[in-house]
């Protein structure tokens, strides 16, 4: 039984998702190989070697794997898959974007997003915005799978796979990446993040979003988050935002500050493992799923406790 | 240029969904139900590039059972021209998965011969988020999900995109599958003589079998609970207290 993982990176390192994915593949149990499809991607190949776990890392190095792009990627995917039961990738938005493609291309399903593994062939995962957990189990030969990164310790390292290039597949030509702007910040990624500050409405507008939220998080060395009525409010680009349709986290402490806790949030960060809400209203329904709940004026208390720290 | 428009009936996103007691799945009986939130989108998105002279018609579709009439009508009051239905009976609709949904648009497709298809990224009752680019593959076809914005110029969509660093913009080859993201239009209300006018639009039923397609799931449901209850906390009076309790009894700073 072998499992094929999507390594998700920037050519250079590995993002962090690849390593929950490994162990969730170590969890399936089986020969775990390691596809890196990139250009000039010889620095991650080479980490992808040393993860705890895996046997083989298999290279595929051309230009037309630049830009990730989906088309490309699943063409390469399908060309390799024969003699793999499992095809596992990170559910961030790279994998959520290229695995249904290749699941359809495969004519088989996929599931989505598992945060538990029951069986070889039974997994638990999350519906209606977490709101419920569904088991599943899948008859298809070869189970296609993202896995929810928060749901899985990272793999350790001490690995020595070998490693082995393969040729490209095919470029289509279909899709062209005209421009990327990533966000760029020091701080850690939101979603490896022990510590999240995150912020909603409440805080009024992108100028005191950043003035009360910033220096919380410079003294917790945490990612920012936010809601998405505040992205929505154009307090911080859509990468911030935590919830439903936004990111999944489960940090050791999350501090909602300003935010209500629509269902769709909650979907988003119910997993921490201290949950700090501030908020003005008392009944809003974060304070329902917050360890600790703290009801007042957030722009006296976020002070506060930045001091206080 | 035809847009096609899958959309999905889903339970109304303001619903408290409950798990029924012989966990077979979430209570459906006398619940809400409504055009999944970024299929709303995506006719929203597909309507404006028909009042921008881009697209010639707009086609709403749906499959499952017979109610997504509803919804059919609601897509047809904000703005898409004509509907059809791949019909299939209730105990069908409520196994129908991602990659039969696909296979269904896929002989759609092959039949109207739409320039593009966009339909939301995610279904907010399974949460799945593999229709479209299932549908994509299945036609050869590029793809863009998570839009944020769609531009057609010169027989080329060009798509930004919500990734998890930030944003990219992709340009592509026609016809194309266009997945939706939240922010990518803000929905118009139906107007009351528009909910009326739908009502005389046309709507066209299928059965799968006049598409030649095997809608039998895959995956087979064992059971659906509630998640784990995390345990009430409690309300500190004030910074003090609760830096005390993050450090003493949490330990987490």
């Amino acid at each position: 039984m072998a499992i094929l993982v999507i390594a998700e990176h920037d050519h250079a390192a590995l993002r962090a998702a690849t390593f929950n994915t490994v162990s969730a593949a170590r969890k399936i149990g089986g020969d775990i190989h390691l596809l890196v499809a990139g250009t000039g991607c010889t620095a991650a190949a080479q980490a992808a070697a040393t993860l705890a776990g895996v046997s083989k890392v298999r290279v595929a190095d051309a230009p037309h794997y630049a830009d990730q792009t989906a088309e490309n990627l699943a063409a390469l995917i399908v060309g390799n898959a024969a003699g793999y039961t499992y095809i596992l990738a990170p559910a961030t938005s790279f994998g959520k974007n290229l695995l249904p493609r290749v699941a359809a291309l495969l004519d088989v399903a996929q599931i989505s997003e598992i945060v538990g593994i029951e069986s070889p062939d039974i997994f638990v995962r999350p519906i209606y915005a977490g709101n419920a957990l569904a088991t599943v189990q899948s008859a298809d030969a070869v189970k296609v799978i993202t896995v929810r990164p928060t749901a899985f310790d990272a793999c350790g390292q001490g690995g020595s796979a070998t490693v082995e290039n393969i040729p490209a597949g095919p470029d289509l030509g279909l899709t062209q990446l005209v421009n990327r702007e990533l966000t760029q910040s020091v701080r850690p990624e939101l979603g490896a993040a022990q510590v999240i500050v995150s912020g909603g409405r409440g805080l009024v507008s992108a100028a005191h979003y950043h003035a009360l939220l910033e220096p919380l998080a410079d003294k917790l060395n945490a990612a920012l988050g936010a809601s998405r009525a505040a992205v929505d409010a154009g307090f911080v680009p859509n990468n911030y935002q935590v919830g439903q349709t936004g990111k999944v986290v489960a940090p050791q402490l999350y501090i909602a500050i300003g935010i209500s806790g629509a269902i769709q949030h909650l979907a988003g960060m119910r997993d921490s493992k201290v949950i700090v809400a501030i908020n003005k209203d008392a009944d809003a329904p974060i304070f329902q799923v917050a360890d600790y709940g703290l009801v007042g004026d957030l722009f006296k208390i976020v002070p506060e406790l930045t001091a206080a720290l | 240029m035809k847009v096609l428009v899958p959309v999905k009936r889903v339970v109304d996103y303001n619903v408290r969904v409950r798990v029924r007691a012989d966990q077979s799945g979430v209570e459906l009986a006398g619940v809400k139900m409504a055009l999944n939130p970024f299929d709303e989108i995506a006719v929203e998105e597909a309507v404006r590039l028909k009042e921008a002279g881009i697209a010639t018609e707009v086609i709403a579709i749906s499959c499952g059972a017979t109610q997504c009439q509803e919804q059919l009508r609601t897509a047809m009051a904000l703005g898409a021209d004509r509907a059809i239905l791949v019909e299939t009976d209730a105990a069908q609709a409520e196994v129908l998965q991602a990659l039969a949904v696909a296979k269904l648009l896929m002989a759609v497709c092959e039949r109207e011969q739409p320039g593009l298809v966009i339909l939301g990224k995610q279904a907010i009752d399974d949460d799945a988020n593999q229709t479209g680019q299932m549908l994509a593959a299945l036609l050869g076809w590029p793809q863009a999900t998570f839009a944020s914005k769609v531009v057609i110029v010169a027989g080329r969509a060009e798509v930004t995109r919500e990734i998890d660093g930030g944003l990219e913009t992709l340009s592509m080859t026609m016809p194309a599958v266009v997945t939706t993201d939240l922010r990518l239009n803000e929905p118009r209300y139906a107007s009351l003589p528009n909910i009326i006018k739908a009502k005389k639009k046309p709507l066209d039923v299928l059965r799968p079998n006049d598409l030649g397609v095997d809608i039998a799931p895959r995956l087979t449901i064992l059971k659906v609970v509630e998640p784990p209850r995390r345990q009430t906390g409690v309300k500190v009076a004030d910074v003090a207290e609760l830096v005390a309790k993050l450090r003493n009894e949490a330990k987490v700073i």
